[in-house]
């Protein structure tokens, strides 16, 4: 758990670059700091393992005041993943990875067995990458790499700083979705920076959107983009928050909520969909127009119903405004 | 690409031959003779001349790296541009001009050469070191900290690794500079093979010019060949520059 209390950073000459941020990261909960640049989302983060000083305020790592800690022993429980990876160009793999285990004193026997086991997590072979060196990698694995680097002595807390931010959309999707797995298993308190509002809402628990280093609003993804607190939320999210906020949503939570339309036999046309879905990406097929009716059906192949336009608007109805759901007919 | 290689060849064996040519010449017309004929003393000059490039040069790394690394410190920072123009100044000072310089205070000998060779081995290596560790990107320095490295620490495990090839370079370019900067110890007295190259000019014997200048020479490139041997056990494989892999 992470408290930001009052936390506040004033560079020499009057630059406030966080002013007086209060929140709380909960336990396991994926927080991300987002905003436009220069809003004082990095330098937040580095507040956390004092990379910057604290000016004001003060942050609590599971109800210690940070600068209580020792910097380096607090730095050392604490995994950090940047950018462009950080990896030493002159160690291996293995001896990046295994840097802090190594640095806390762990014997070789633990370090190996780490290191695989990390390896194992991101489906890359220690045997084969553990002799190798960074720059003989892709960029995509090098990020991971960077990523299994900060887990690497299983801290409880990890900063992350705009960590596939320099990769192509392609590799960058496919490792986010491998990361929210990992988080999964792993279940660490991680702020997470971030500029690119499809990233926020697809890693986040909860999303800080911070403005001149103030605190916009925090809340959940789908609160921020039904329910923003006031103008610059809304424009900072876009046009098309609404069509954003179903990314959040599968046809499941539709199922639950006002169930499906039912599936005619009769009509050839048909296209079939997983009910683990999200309704973004469905109702771009839907407004495709890829096939006269749209069958829903489970993982074993089961048809569960059909989806309209019609139905994801009523759900959206029923988001947006919290409505109370409509009944189908028929269903 | 093919172009290239072939030009490249050919220019090669065109050096090396010119340089079989030329030792053909020499040994017909007994110019290395007096490396036989005065054997004592030709071992003595080569002695004193590497001593002189030894002391020189150890003196030098002493104080070069240790004071490149020194003026990268972040508390150190502001010195810098104050070494590196202290630094500088011994470079541009022609070498003759320090020699004298140098007699003037120390009178002549053996330590005057030392010390004249000393100062002009000491801009590539400080340069060197400086350049390497400033080279490093800043992102790996921000990573260690933050992954909880001591300064000690980067500077050992991320900083001077990272660095090596760039000071290893400083040091051999110094040295073997150094190796034929030496020659000019004659002019103070300090001994070496300098002592056969004036003497073949003074008295137009090629004889004596050659069995000095070409060892002189023969010196310069081992120890480039030694060093660049050194470089690759030295320098972690993850950090050569790719042409060298």
């Amino acid at each position: 758990m992470i408290t930001f209390d009052k936390t506040t950073k004033t560079y020499e000459g009057n630059v406030t670059a966080v002013k007086g941020v209060d929140f709380t990261v909960e336990k396991g909960e994926i927080v991300v700091l987002l905003g436009p640049s220069g809003c004082g989302k990095t330098t937040l983060l580095r507040m956390v393992n004092r990379l910057e000083s604290i000016s004001e305020g003060k942050i609590t790592i599971d109800g210690q005041d940070s600068m209580s800690l020792n910097q380096t022993a607090l730095r050392r429980k604490i995994g950090y993943v940047i950018q462009s990876n950080g990896l030493f160009p002159n160690m291996t793999i293995e001896e990046n990875t295994m840097i802090v285990p190594d640095l806390l004193g762990w014997s070789k026997k633990e370090k190996k067995e780490r290191f695989h086991k990390l390896m194992e997590m991101i489906g890359l072979s220690g045997e084969k990458f553990g002799k190798r060196y960074p720059h003989e990698l892709s960029g995509g694995q090098q990020q991971r790499i960077g990523v299994i680097r900060a887990l690497a002595a299983d801290p409880p807390v990890m900063l992350m700083d705009e960590p596939f931010g320099a990769l192509d959309p392609i590799i960058r999707e496919k490792i986010q979705d491998e990361f929210l797995q990992i988080q999964k298993e792993v279940k660490k308190t991680i702020l997470f920076v971030s500029h690119d509002i499809d990233e926020a809402i697809k890693m986040a628990d909860k999303i800080v959107l911070l403005r001149g280093g103030e605190l916009m609003q925090y809340d959940t993804p789908s609160e921020m983009l039904v329910r923003p607190k006031n103008e610059f939320v809304r424009e900072f999210f876009g046009k098309d928050r609404a069509i954003k906020s179903l990314s959040l949503h599968t046809i499941e939570d539709l199922r639950d909520m006002i169930g499906l339309a039912e599936f005619d036999d009769a009509i050839a046309d048909t296209k079939t969909i997983n009910v683990n879905h999200d309704l973004r990406n469905t109702l771009s097929m839907l407004l495709n127009q890829e096939a006269d009716q749209v069958i829903v059906s489970d993982d074993d192949g089961n048809k569960l119903g059909a989806i309209t336009i019609d139905i994801v608007q009523q759900y959206l109805h029923y988001e947006i405004k919290a409505k109370p759901a409509p009944v189908l007919e028929g269903v | 690409m093919n172009k290239k290689k072939v030009i490249s060849l050919v220019v090669r064996y065109s050096v090396y031959g010119l340089v079989a040519l030329f030792f053909f010449w020499a040994i017909r017309n007994h110019y290395f003779d007096y490396i036989f004929t005065e054997s004592s003393t030709f071992w003595h000059l080569i002695k004193q001349h590497l001593q002189l490039v030894l002391v020189s040069s150890v003196l030098a790394l002493l104080i070069a790296i240790p004071g490149g690394i020194l003026v990268t410190r972040k508390s150190f920072r502001r010195a810098e541009w104050v070494v590196s123009n202290t630094v500088n100044l011994g470079q541009t000072i022609p070498s003759l001009a320090v020699l004298a310089l140098m007699i003037s205070i120390l009178g002549i000998g053996f330590k005057t050469a030392v010390f004249a060779l000393f100062i002009y081995s000491l801009l590539p290596m400080y340069r060197n070191t400086v350049a390497g560790i400033d080279s490093i990107d800043e992102n790996l320095i921000d990573a260690a900290r933050g992954m909880g490295m001591k300064p000690v620490q980067i500077l050992f495990r991320i900083e001077l690794p990272n660095a090596a090839y760039s000071i290893l370079a400083g040091v051999r370019t110094a040295i073997v500079l150094n190796i034929g900067t030496a020659a000019l110890a004659y002019v103070v007295g300090g001994g070496g093979l300098g002592v056969w190259i004036f003497t073949g000019i003074q008295l137009f014997d090629n004889g004596y010019l050659i069995s000095g200048a070409i060892p002189v020479t023969l010196l310069a490139i081992f120890v480039d060949y030694l060093l660049r041997l050194l470089e690759r056990l030295i320098v972690p494989e993850g950090s050569k520059p790719p042409q060298e892999m």
